[in-house]
């Protein structure tokens, strides 16, 4: 099976601080993988580096089937590249509107001039249209997107994740203060999205973990731990001792 | 130049004693007293010229009369005169009214009221003549004070015939600072004047290792050259210093010059001269046959010159061909004017030997420059970055706190005149009212800002211009001093060349207690260690109990203060002016942002490079400090390519963004 | 396209009418064209004032749009001054000394004239001979070009560098600052080329129009001078109208995620930098021969705060704003330090506005960015009922999400 996204090797130390140690790491073109891992597990730092945000001391992240290597590229180059990432707190552009945010990601050209000369058609306004309504914004297009609720923020978000048309997500924490129903609504569209393109969830939250019914990987000191279903790594003694041993649980 | 006649005239002057004075004009009397001598010369003694003078002055010397050195004193400090009633000359001191008069001989000649008296006020160029002959008396005065004068007066006027007067005092003197002074000026005498080579070798090398300016200015002429030409094949007489290269060591131009100065070449045609000839030769509004109209350009102008030269109405006049040819045709060297090539070359051994010298310890002066520069930079940048730092607020006001301090100490001190009190109760108050300044300024302003630091910045800039205006509005556009104390004043002095003054040392010691300070306060108090917790996360740290708004109004305050008292020292050596800050801001900013935010050694590096960089570029060109400094700030943007975040810079995810 | 461009911004149209009956009102009441009313020197005034409305512009689009607080752009408009200036210069000196050398008896070589126009340019600062960067001087189209060309190329570079090394923030404002300084240091030498501290001078007298009054000429470059700040009013409000205006608002509000939506921020800012950069020099190629001279006191980072101060205190963020905010203010300012204003006795004391004007300007200036941000422009607002919530200083930009829902609700 020839994968996506292929990490080898990689580590990285702030000060002195070894966050990513010597991890591997590979996902398919169409899967959904949960990471879960206490704090300070590296899961951040493994998504800022696979986005091109922090450059790793060693290691190697290939990419694609040409597997182009994802460390010589810019943040913007990587995104082009079709690797589309959510933070953790809903990031959108609160001055502009619904749609304008949603244009704005589209898929199109991104360079300076071809924007500047580039002028919406009416697919695109009915694309822009489309995505609102599948996160539950269609009425919302005009509004500001900064008077929208938190939850809404969020939807928003996926919604820009979705225009550009990533072939890998990465997606932090998506259900972080969300109701229950809108877990669920996630879940499904995580799930669904999954079908076509790589997903990686980073998720604090066992139940949500659990719902989204995939392959999980365990972060620990900036290395993998375990890997596999969740059963299968919650019933690993040194997953229990580094991380669920010091949950609630 | 002025130099140069005196020692023409002091070769003339040595000539008397032993040759006879056939050849000066007008011939000196002989005459055996000095009071005959200057009888006989009378004519010249009132109306005497630096030109014609020497002769009388160089037998009144020589006459051997005790009475000569009372006259030429005399003469020299306005202390003769000429008695109108009979014509005599007498020498006066001031008396109770008018002169007390003496004879030439010593004799008391009564007084007389000054109107009786014509005074003889030789000039200025006369006096030196007489000052230099009675150096030989003076150098074996009793008293050290004149000996040491006549010592002076050799060093300033260094002439051949002083040698031997100076050799012969040695022996007696008394004093052991004069006789080494004696001793390195016969040295300095010798190797210019000893007419045996290997003496004057001897002398040169016996300085090896000196970087006195006295040596080298007896050095110099001795390497003093002149460019010389002369056909090939021909040699050249006299002590070469080198071959010339027409082109590389000397312009085409300077090389046909120096050609025609030496009439081995006839004058070039100027351009100037090419046009006044066709001018002069225009003939029915044409040039040789050429149109006028058609002589706007240069080289119809030379074909018309050129017809003209074959008309024979012009001289033939070197073109730029044969100026080459005939450049080519010579040989152009530079030849000392000193003779003995031994010499030259020990000379210019011991020279080269200072010249290092002098470089290393230029080097060394240099670099105090940039230390003390330094130091300033740091005391200016140093509250604007704690401000920067800690609170990420870029405060373009910092200046006019600078220029607060400063006013602060000139308006003590027109309370308080004792300078050094004045700067005692100074530095505090300086201090007190910028960091109240500070705090108000943040209550007021800065702490609705926080989110907004570009907001920030006009904000405070907002307030700059006001205050800078508020200060010309008070204080006035003329420049105010803030006086140091007096010891304060002068220089720690290493030698000739390496020193540095007092105050500029003063505010170094300033700066490194500001260090200390600084570290003391960051790393052992409760404050330090708050300030250290707000700037790495606020929010947490509110949590823990501190409240960020009062650290971030005493750290405020802090750095204004700080800036108040960089005002004072900075006020010390510049002049206060309403935009005293504005000299400093910009290098502040270049030094916080070049050392990097959030570290006091950052801070202390990037002053220490703003600094060495400014001095080194200023003494690369030091015609044009402006260049020194656009160098400097294209230097800073370059650097900041490489280092974004400044030479010590925070790692990891806490410099994030 | 035009109509839907024009009725989704009729501020647009709004500005275009009011400008050209600006213009025309100007005209009637000037004295070459109408009924002498307003003065040459007025004329020139208003006509110096449409200059910097369009370098504000070009500052609202690098600043209020995108987010970049360029403390050097004023730099750029005396550049593009100094490249007409030098033509200017020229062409009237090399009139100068053809006069004076057809007196003489040969007709003068190009060598002869070329010398005469440096020992006249030159002379003051010790030099007669013409510097390498005269060398397009003679020409009108080839310095026109490089009205352009030089400021572009230097914002050029110099963005390059600052935004490829990421510098943002207040750093990119202290690092064009610096950048402004040592431009105005260098040409404050006399060895520059420009003629230090003297500038360039006489710039008001047009070569070609000597028997052409004043009092026309003046009315001619507020024509020019109406038409270049409409014709950049359309070309900014085209810019910022569009996904590219998207972009760079966003990037103003959050360049990281800007990024990670696959734009290349640097080129944006590059782009944005070198156009306002060109529009600035543009401007200042109008400016200065209305002015009549320019030295490098014009370039000091002083005036880029300035217009910095304009554009915030009309309203950054609105173009209309930009324009209002530096006509307001400089025309305030000239009546304020023109010794114009009426003294204040306050019985105490006398407020003289020569004295204080830069106390109240500092003083409002602060005042604006305390208490209203959104400048003059913000009255706009006000009348049209638009009311914004009380962000009590926060920014427009994400990340204090969880602040504002309580004012979404509203």
């Amino acid at each position: 099976m020839t994968q996506l996204l292929e990490v080898s090797g990689v580590s990285v130390t702030f000060d002195g601080f070894r966050a990513i140690n010597n991890l591997s790491f590979n996902i398919g073109p169409a899967e959904l993988r949960a990471i879960i891992g206490p704090n300070g597990a590296g899961k951040t730092t493994f998504m800022d580096i696979v986005t091109g945000k922090t450059r790793p001391d060693e290691g190697k992240v290939l990419w694609g089937d040409r597997l182009q290597s994802l460390l010589a590229m810019s943040e913007a180059q990587i995104a082009r590249a079709g690797v589309g990432r959510k933070f953790q707190r809903p990031t959108v552009f609160e001055d502009q509107t619904v749609a304008d945010n949603l244009m704005m990601a589209l898929k199109a050209a991104r360079g300076p001039l071809a924007v500047l000369f580039w002028s919406p058609k009416p697919a695109d306004h009915a694309r822009v249209a489309e995505l609102a309504t599948e996160v539950g914004l269609g009425d919302a297009l005009g509004r500001k997107s900064g008077e929208l609720s938190h939850g809404q923020k969020q939807w928003l978000e996926i919604g820009m994740l979705l225009a550009q048309e990533p072939k890998l997500l990465l997606v932090d924490e998506p259900a972080a203060g969300m109701t229950l129903a809108e877990r669920e609504h996630t879940t499904r569209l995580l799930v669904d999205l999954a079908k076509t393109r790589a997903v990686v969830v980073v998720e604090h939250d066992m139940e949500f973990v659990r719902r989204l019914n995939c392959k999980v990987t365990v972060l620990h000191e900036g290395s993998v731990l375990a890997e596999g279903t969740l059963d299968h790594v919650t019933r690993n003694p040194q997953v229990i001792d580094v991380y669920l041993g010091r949950s609630e649980r | 130049m002025r130099a140069a006649i005196a020692a023409v005239f002091l070769v003339l002057l040595s000539l008397i004693p032993l040759g006879g004075l056939a050849q000066t004009s007008p011939p000196v009397a002989e005459a055996s007293s000095a009071a005959e001598i200057v009888e006989e010369n009378r004519a010249q003694i009132e109306r005497p010229s630096r030109q014609t003078i020497g002769p009388v002055i160089a037998a009144l010397a020589a006459s051997g009369d005790p009475q000569a050195v009372t006259i030429l004193s005399a003469w020299a400090d306005r202390g003769l005169g000429i008695r109108k009633s009979d014509g005599a000359f007498v020498l006066l001191s001031t008396g109770q009214d008018g002169y007390a008069l003496r004879s030439l001989d010593g004799a008391d000649a009564g007084t007389a009221p000054r109107a009786d008296i014509t005074e003889l006020r030789p000039n200025s160029g006369v006096r030196a003549v007489i000052a230099t002959a009675l150096v030989q008396f003076q150098l074996n005065d009793p008293d050290p004070a004149r000996r040491a004068d006549a010592l002076t007066t050799i060093a300033r006027d260094p002439a051949p015939e002083l040698l031997d007067p100076l050799r012969a005092s040695i022996e007696a003197e008394t004093d052991p600072a004069l006789r080494a002074q004696k001793d390195r000026l016969n040295r300095l005498l010798t190797l210019r004047f000893d007419p045996d080579s290997a003496t004057r070798i001897a002398a040169i090398e016996s300085f090896s290792g000196d970087l006195g300016l006295d040596l080298r200015a007896a050095l110099n002429p001795l390497l003093a050259t002149t460019r010389r030409a002369a056909p090939l094949g021909t040699t050249i007489e006299g002590n070469i210093a080198r071959d010339l290269d027409p082109g590389s060591d000397l312009s085409e131009t300077e090389a046909y010059d120096l050609l025609v100065a030496a009439d081995l070449a006839p004058a070039r045609l100027t351009t100037p001269e090419l046009k006044a000839a066709l001018a002069a030769n225009i003939v029915d509004g044409a040039v040789a046959g050429i149109p006028l109209a058609e002589l706007n350009t240069q080289s119809a102008r030379n074909r018309a010159y050129t017809a003209l030269e074959q008309a024979g109405t012009v001289p033939v006049a070197a073109t730029d061909e044969e100026v080459t040819q005939i450049i080519a045709g010579h040989q152009f060297v530079e030849t000392y004017s000193e003779p003995d090539s031994a010499v030259t070359t020990a000379a210019q051994d011991v020279l080269t030997g200072i010249e290092v010298k002098l470089a290393a310890m230029q080097v060394a002066d240099l670099s105090l420059d940039a230390l003390s520069l330094a130091s300033i930079y740091f005391l200016a940048a140093i509250g604007l970055a704690i401000t920067f730092g800690v609170m990420r607020v870029i405060n373009m006001a910092h200046g006019e706190f600078i220029m607060m301090g400063a006013y602060t100490g000139y308006v003590v001190q027109l309370f308080i005149p004792n300078y050094t009190l004045s700067l005692i109760v100074a530095l505090p108050l300086a201090f007190l009212v910028t960091f109240m300044a500070g705090v108000a300024m943040e209550r007021l302003v800065i702490r609705h800002l926080y989110k907004r630091p570009l907001e920030t910045l006009l904000a405070t800039f907002g307030i700059s211009i006001a205050l800078q205006q508020l200060a010309k509005n008070i204080f006035g556009t003329q420049a105010r001093p803030l006086t140091s104390p007096a010891w304060l004043d002068g220089a720690l002095t290493f030698n000739d060349i390496v020193s540095i003054s007092y105050i500029r040392v003063a505010i170094f010691v300033l700066a490194i207690l500001f260090l200390l300070f600084f570290l003391w306060l960051m790393k052992r108090t409760r404050l330090g260690l708050e300030v250290r917790a707000v700037t790495q996360n606020p929010s947490m740290a509110a949590s823990m109990g501190i409240n960020p708004d009062r650290i971030n109004m005493l750290t405020f305050g802090l750095g204004s203060g700080i800036a108040g008292i960089a005002g004072i020292a900075i006020g010390l050596f510049a002049q206060v002016t309403s935009e005293i800050g504005q000299a400093y801001i910009v290098q502040s900013f270049m030094t916080v942002v070049v050392g990097g935010v959030g570290n006091i050694w950052g801070t202390l590096a990037g002053a220490l490079m703003i600094g060495t960089l400014q001095k080194g570029i200023e003494f690369l060109n030091p015609s044009n400090t402006l260049a020194a400094q656009t160098y400097m700030i294209l230097f800073i943007i370059l650097f900041i390519q490489f280092r974004p975040r400044g030479i010590i810079a925070l790692k990891g995810r806490a410099a994030g963004d | 396209m035009t109509r839907t461009y024009l009725s989704r911004n009729p501020s647009v149209l709004w500005f275009l009418l009011i400008l050209s009956g600006f213009t025309l009102g100007v005209t009637l009441l000037s004295q070459a064209y109408g009924v002498a009313f307003l003065s040459t020197s007025f004329i020139k005034t208003l006509g110096m004032t449409l200059c910097l409305c369009l370098v504000a512009l070009a500052m609202d689009l690098i600043w209020g749009y995108a987010g970049i607080l360029s403390l050097g752009h004023m730099a750029f408009f005396a550049l593009g001054g100094y490249m007409i200036g030098m033509w200017l210069m020229y062409a009237r000196t090399e009139a100068i000394v053809i006069t004076a050398l057809s007196n003489e008896a040969l007709p003068a070589t190009a060598q002869e004239i070329q010398n005469g126009i440096a020992a006249q340019i030159f002379g003051v600062v010790g030099a007669s001979e013409l510097p390498p960067v005269w060398l397009f001087a003679h020409s009108l189209p080839l310095q026109l070009l490089l009205v352009v060309l030089v400021p572009g190329l230097l914002a050029l570079i110099f963005g390059w560098l600052a935004f490829r090394s990421r510098v943002t923030g207040v750093y990119l404002s202290i690092l064009t600052q610096a950048m402004t300084l040592a431009l105005a240091l260098y040409l404050f030498q006399n060895d520059s080329g420009l003629r230090g501290n003297n500038g360039l001078s006489g710039l008001q007298n047009i070569p070609g129009l000597d028997g052409v009054s004043q009092d026309r000429v003046s009315v001619w470059f507020l024509w020019a001078s109406a038409f270049a700040l409409g014709l950049g009013y359309l070309l900014v409000a085209w810019v910022v109208s569009g996904k590219f205006g998207s972009v760079i608002r966003a990037i103003r509000d959050d360049e990281a995620r800007v990024r990670f939506l696959g734009y290349s921020v640097e080129g944006y800012k590059l782009f944005v930098f070198t156009l306002t950069a060109i529009i600035a020099a543009i401007a200042g190629a109008l400016y200065y021969p209305q002015a009549g001279i320019i030295n490098p006191a014009e370039l000091a980072p002083i005036a880029s705060i300035y217009l910095a101060v304009w554009v915030a205190i009309g309203g950054r963020g609105r173009l209309y704003g930009a324009v209002i905010g530096a006509a307001f203010v400089s025309l305030l300012s000239s009546w304020f330090t023109g010794g114009r204003a009426p003294s204040i006795n306050l019985g105490f004391y006398t407020i003289n506005w020569v004295d204080w004007w830069l106390i109240l300007l500092g003083l409002s200036f602060v005042g604006v960015t305390l208490f209203a941000p959104k400048g003059i422009g913000g009255l706009v607002d006000l009348w049209q009922g638009l009311r914004t919530p009380d962000r009590k200083g926060a920014d427009l930009g994400p990340g204090d999400g969880s602040l504002l829902e309580k004012e979404a609700k509203k």
